[in-house]
């Protein structure tokens, strides 16, 4: 327990010092290895959180193609140099950020949160960490999940299971909405048309 | 490593996110910040299915992975909204030669 309290500060600090510098830094460039950091110690935290899938697909999607993308765009843009400039809303901006974290920190420490029973913790941090692969028999028996029918339950519940069946729905909408971003993407980025458009040939000339 | 420590560094992210959603003028910058605010709900839905009871947990087992389950949507929502989000800022460059938001403003009035 208390190695993994070292690691949860150690990512912690890690997370929030290098948010800090993507929020703060003028270079952009810089702001975006920078993110890569929170995107990793974010990742820790999912493996602390017994989701392991999760930190693979973190891994994957946020510090791969995410982190890609925009350190890709920041090279594309030609405003590098010039860096990353405050707008005049700077101050309120942070009294009403401080405001919101107040608020979130006493939300969090002041609700009677529902907790886990300590009976149930063992078999559920089970079903968690092994979300994406067939738990053995003895496993759960050590667990206290002994009967038959309950053990085939635990053995095939998985992220994919739930996915695919109670959350299908709007697994469904979301795949949909991939396509739709896909093609809005392409769409916005695809080559103007040989005739421009008058509106904004005429803003150019002024 | 309790459940309010993870809440209390989640929602610490969320803030510095907002702040610089809010406070940034490049547009760059502001999607990064966006991509924060998305990172620490996913810490936040992700400890919640650890540390919380779900309602229906004697029924079925499965329900103690909802929150992990929400958080892949939230990713895939994510990866949409920054291809998109990329593509508007290429279109704002291409047109504007710029990608500063304070140039932005065609809507006004």
């Amino acid at each position: 327990m208390l190695f993994q309290d070292v690691v949860f500060w150690l990512l912690s600090v890690v997370a929030i010092g290098c948010a800090l510098g993507v929020v703060l830094i003028r270079d952009l460039f810089r702001a975006a290895l920078l993110l890569v950091a929170v995107f990793i110690a974010v990742g820790g935290f999912f493996v602390l959180l017994n989701a392991e899938f999760l930190a693979v697909v973190q891994v994957l999607i946020y510090a791969g193609a995410i982190a890609v993308l925009i350190i890709f765009a920041v090279m594309l843009t030609r405003d590098v140099q010039q860096g990353n400039p405050p707008n005049k809303l700077q101050i309120p901006a942070g009294i009403f950020s401080a405001l919101l974290l107040a608020a979130l920190v006493v939300v969090a420490i002041d609700t009677q949160w529902n907790f886990l029973p300590e009976s149930e913790r063992q078999s559920v941090e089970l079903v968690q960490t092994s979300a994406v692969s067939t738990i053995p028999a003895e496993a759960l028996e050590e667990a206290g999940v002994t009967g038959a029918a309950e053990q085939e339950e635990a053995q095939s519940a998985g992220l994919a299971d739930l996915l695919i069946g109670r959350y299908v729905l709007p697994f469904e909408a979301v795949s949909v909405l991939l396509l739709a971003a896909l093609i809005g993407a392409l769409a916005l980025v695809r080559p103007r048309p040989a005739t421009p458009n008058p509106r904004i040939t005429g803003s150019d000339a002024d | 490593m309790s459940f309010e420590a993870f809440l209390i560094v989640a929602a610490v992210l969320f803030c510095i996110g907002l702040y610089g959603s809010l406070a940034r003028r490049n547009v760059l910058a502001v999607l990064m910040s966006i991509e924060l605010m998305f990172n620490a709900v996913n810490v936040t839905l992700v400890a919640m299915a650890k540390y919380l009871a779900p309602a229906n947990l004697q029924e079925s087992i499965a329900s103690a992975l909802t929150g992990q389950v929400f958080a892949v949507f939230i990713i895939t929502v994510a990866a949409a909204e920054i291809a998109l989000g990329l593509g508007i800022v290429f279109a704002m460059y291409r047109t504007k030669e710029t990608v500063d938001l304070t140039e932005a403003a065609e809507m006004r009035n």
